[in-house]
């Protein structure tokens, strides 16, 4: 029977076009019916090193990155000795002779080498080297039948800005691979069901990007830093002519400032960042809890420590962030795990914020902001937008007391412009009104009750905040053996290790935080509780997110799966993993 | 702005300055007020920013809105209430610890920038919040709390910074000199762009050197001398000036530059042809139309 899914990986140097060729064979799949998983392994450098480009796609969704190639796309011959050992029975491989050279014996048994002169039919139609990119697409293209004429509409799309001629000289070149790779082998036994429908083909930062602007964001700002910078990058593209202001600041520390400036100013207003940049935001984010004006904070983690693993992923900063700050305020974190949910997550954290006047930071990872996926059109505008409890001065709202002691904690809030809505929000400790309780007052017996009525009030917003987390999701069969306790983009990779061990008849369960924090406890721990054998599956050393919930709410896992090499979690690593738990279990 | 005349008065409140008696700030928060006062702002349309610091507390001693921020924090505030509210007068607010010290990144690239808000750094010398330190205007030779046998390091000139960076109005006051230090700040403030104002403001707790009669000997007003402002090269000479090792050095006090043609920050951003201003927009989030448009690039 023929295939109805197929893994291509694109593997050479940084400079050699890895990423851009396979984004045109992403969206070429996504034009045709197919839905795509891709990811991009990159290195922390411009020219040279390794980087390879995996493009999964097929009739069904696909949950995660492709751990095997079909088909491999070789650029160098670094690319097939590393990638080798992932090619599937009866994989081919394409590459120049006259650049690479392969060696039959290195490869698995049953893989069709496909040597093609790609720089010499690339030569014919332009002088750029990258075209012999090009040539090879068309030959994998030809391999699984694919449509030649949505990979052209791909082609003018990309280069129809810069010249037809582009485009041409494209074409032909693919044209050229094609035809090649059709008289020398033929096509492979894919009938992956083309058909008209297209989906947007997209990142999980552009996925966030677009649930801010959704939200009605006016303020951006950022700082470039791999894996949040294409946040930024989408917003000031797209930001402008939807009239949000998007600034690239001189560091962190203004990147966070200006957005609560924005944020005091009245603007839906965000920020984004990676571990090294959310470090030096804490000073404020502490502050934006005092001033309790509404910010939304990107979190795109990568490998640390320090610079870390600049390009690779991690799950490493969830302690960074639920101790951000000096002192106490409240805080509240999302972690979504997949693209459509980081849309949903985004555009949500900016309601957050408003109705509880309090950072909200949505955490992601590499692979989940940097990986492309199919997803179904969101629903931009029908997202409700509610500001929370604004102070207008009508309708009977009485004196303006900007940290007026609430029962809820959440106090009217102005827009500067306002007649008679004047205030200053101080970094200090503060009264009712926002006078300082911190120099002159300070010790004095009105001013202790003062500061303990507004600590009080600001972190009784956390038991409010804490009925809208979403609970965990469960999936998996009630009285499942085995038990996976996962957040964020682990998710992809948890969902098909269970897949794969039903196939082997082990059938587990999963728990996937969606929301972090602020936990309903009593409900985590009879969730977590009910579970025969967990095991916590986290990409970091120290399992942070089992630290956070052991914190709250006492529980703790029978085992652990912590991941810290950079890579994304391989489904196989977890199946491995399950099938050593369950010997123990059953013994 | 508004139509109702505006008087200092507009600007009271109850809470008087904490600072002490015959601090230089005090000029400072009168110069401020009557500034915005004659300039016809009213209170309602003013936000006055702050960072950390004796002269920082100066946003809570006059109606206005605003942010008394972190140290050295004032002028990223500042430049997102005026990104985010461009309707809004901006004025940041400082010491020299706050705005040449820890602050120093922000001062710099506000200025290249030229949004259209003011900043008035309370230069005294000595960081006076903490008891006595040195500060970046600390003179050489200076002995503080920290630098007991004096500082041996040179101090930052900030008029002269201030040129190099851009800033399209560049001037000096003195806490000495209320009338003239208000008229200052009123022409910054009207000034369209980014204009920047270091103070001379005596410590008068903690710089026993600095003091007013010390910066009275050694003041003398630009304009008086006639002193060319649109003239880059002049202002950077009398930059130059001070801060200065002759202990028979002047000190420049007045305006030094003004540049008036170059676009603000505003006038170029473009999201304000859509959206003039962003914090009041009254329809937030997309039509189904600009949805359409936003994803067809990723297919």
């Amino acid at each position: 029977m023929a295939r109805t899914e197929v893994s291509i990986r694109i593997g050479g140097a940084a400079g050699d076009g890895v990423a851009s060729t396979g984004e045109i064979f992403g969206k070429t799949l996504s034009r045709s019916g197919q839905h795509v998983y891709a990811y991009n392994s990159y290195q922390s450098v411009i020219r040279g090193g390794h980087v390879w480009f995996q493009i999964r796609g097929g009739a069904d969704p696909i949950p995660y990155v492709g751990q095997r190639a079909d088909i491999l796309i070789a650029l160098n011959k670094q690319t097939v000795d590393i990638h080798a050992a992932t090619l599937s029975p009866g994989a081919r491989v394409i590459y120049d002779p006259e650049k690479v050279k392969l060696d039959e014996a290195q490869l698995p048994q049953g893989v069709q080498l496909c040597p093609m002169p790609l720089y010499e039919l690339a030569k014919k139609h332009s002088p750029n080297p990258i075209m012999a990119n090009t040539v090879a697409v068309g030959a994998a293209m030809a391999f699984i039948k694919a449509p030649v004429g949505k990979f052209k509409s791909v082609l003018e799309d990309q280069f129809g800005h810069k010249k037809a001629d582009v485009v041409d000289a494209n074409l032909k070149a693919a044209e050229a691979g094609i035809q090649y790779a059709l008289d020398k082998w033929g096509p492979m036994d894919f009938g992956l069901p083309y058909n008209d429908t297209r989906r947007p083909f997209l990142t999980g930062n552009q996925a966030l990007a677009l649930g801010a602007i959704a939200a009605g964001c006016t303020f951006y700002s950022f700082y470039p830093m791999t894996p949040a910078t294409s946040i930024g990058q989408f917003l000031a593209d797209n930001g402008p002519d939807l009239g949000i202001v998007v600034k690239q600041c001189e560091d962190e520390i203004a990147v966070i400032n200006m957005a609560i400036g924005a944020s005091y100013g009245g603007a839906r207003s965000a920020c984004g960042t990676s571990g090294g940049g959310f470090a030096l935001m804490v000073e404020a984010m502490s502050m934006a809890g005092m001033l309790e004006t509404p910010l939304v904070v990107f979190l795109a983690q990568r490998a640390g420590p320090s610079t870390g693993l600049p390009t690779k992923n991690e799950q490493g900063d969830l302690y960074m962030v639920m101790g951000a700050g000096q002192g106490e305020y409240p805080r509240i974190v999302l972690a979504p795990r997949t693209i459509a949910e980081a849309y949903e997550a985004s555009a949500r954290a900016f309601e957050l914020a408003d109705k509880w006047q309090t950072p909200v930071i949505v955490m992601s990872d590499l692979l989940l902001s940097e990986h492309f996926e199919t997803e179904e059109e969101f629903p931009m505008e029908s997202h409700r937008i509610d500001r929370g409890l604004i102070w207008t001065g009508q309708n009977g709202d009485g004196p303006f007391l900007r940290y007026k002691v609430t029962e809820s904690g959440v106090s009217p809030r102005v827009i500067p412009g306002t007649q008679d809505g004047n205030y200053i929000a101080g970094s200090d400790e503060h009264d009712e009104d926002g006078t300082l309780v911190s120099d002159v007052r300070a010790g004095l017996p009105d001013a202790i009750q003062v500061r303990v009525d507004q600590m009080d009030k600001r972190m009784r917003k956390i038991e409010g905040a804490r009925q809208d987390t979403k609970l965990p999701e469960r999936v998996g069969p009630k009285n499942a053996p085995v038990t996976l306790v996962s957040w964020g983009s682990t998710h992809g990779a948890v969902r098909e290790a269970m897949a794969m061990l039903k196939r082997d008849g082990i059938e587990v369960a999963s728990i996937e935080f969606i929301d972090i924090y602020p936990l309903p406890q009593d409900k985590i721990r009879e969730m977590l509780s009910r579970e025969r054998y967990t095991v916590m599956v986290e990409a970091n050393y120290t399992g942070q997110l089992e630290r956070l919930i052991r914190a709250e709410t006492g529980w703790f896992p029978n085992d652990r799966l912590f991941k810290y090499d950079g890579e994304p979690f391989w489904p196989e690593e977890i199946v491995a993993k399950v099938k050593s738990v369950m010997k123990e279990v059953s013994q | 702005m508004s139509a109702i005349p505006v008087t200092m008065k507009d600007y009271k409140v109850e809470t008087f300055p904490t600072w002490c008696p015959g601090c230089g700030d005090f000029s400072v928060l009168a110069g401020v007020t009557k500034a915005l006062a004659t300039a016809g702002k009213h209170p309602k349309d003013v936000a006055v920013v702050s960072g950390i610091g004796c002269s920082s507390n100066l946003p809570h001693f006059l109606k206005a809105y605003g942010v008394h921020s972190l140290h050295g924090r004032a002028l990223p505030v500042a430049q997102g209430i005026k990104l985010a509210n461009p309707d809004m007068v901006v004025i940041a607010t400082g010491g020299d610890g706050d705005g040449y010290g820890i602050g120093a990144g922000h001062w710099l690239h506000a200025m290249r920038r030229n949004l259209d808000i003011t900043y008035v750094v309370m230069n005294n010398e000595i960081y006076g919040l903490t008891t006595g330190q040195t500060s970046p205007t600390s003179l050489v030779g200076h002995k503080t709390k920290s630098t007991p046998f004096g500082n041996i390091e040179q101090p930052v000139n900030p008029v002269g910074v201030a040129l190099m960076a851009g800033a399209t109005f560049v001037a000096r006051g003195f806490s000495g000199d209320a009338k003239g230090l208000a008229t200052i700040i009123q022409k910054g403030i009207e000034h369209k762009g980014f204009s920047f104002i270091d103070v001379q403001s005596p410590c008068v707790t903690y710089n026993k050197l600095n003091t007013y009669d010390w910066h009275r000997e050694r003041v003398y007003n630009l304009q008086d001398a006639g002193h060319d402002v649109t003239d880059f090269n002049a202002a950077v000479q009398r930059a130059l000036e001070w801060p200065t090792k002759d202990p028979a050095g002047k000190e420049p006090i007045g305006i030094f530059y003004q540049q008036t043609g170059r676009p603000t920050y505003g006038e170029s951003e473009r999201a304000y042809q859509v959206n003039a201003n962003p914090a009041r927009a009254q329809k937030l989030g997309v039509s189904a139309e600009q949805r359409k448009e936003l994803l067809a690039q990723l297919y």
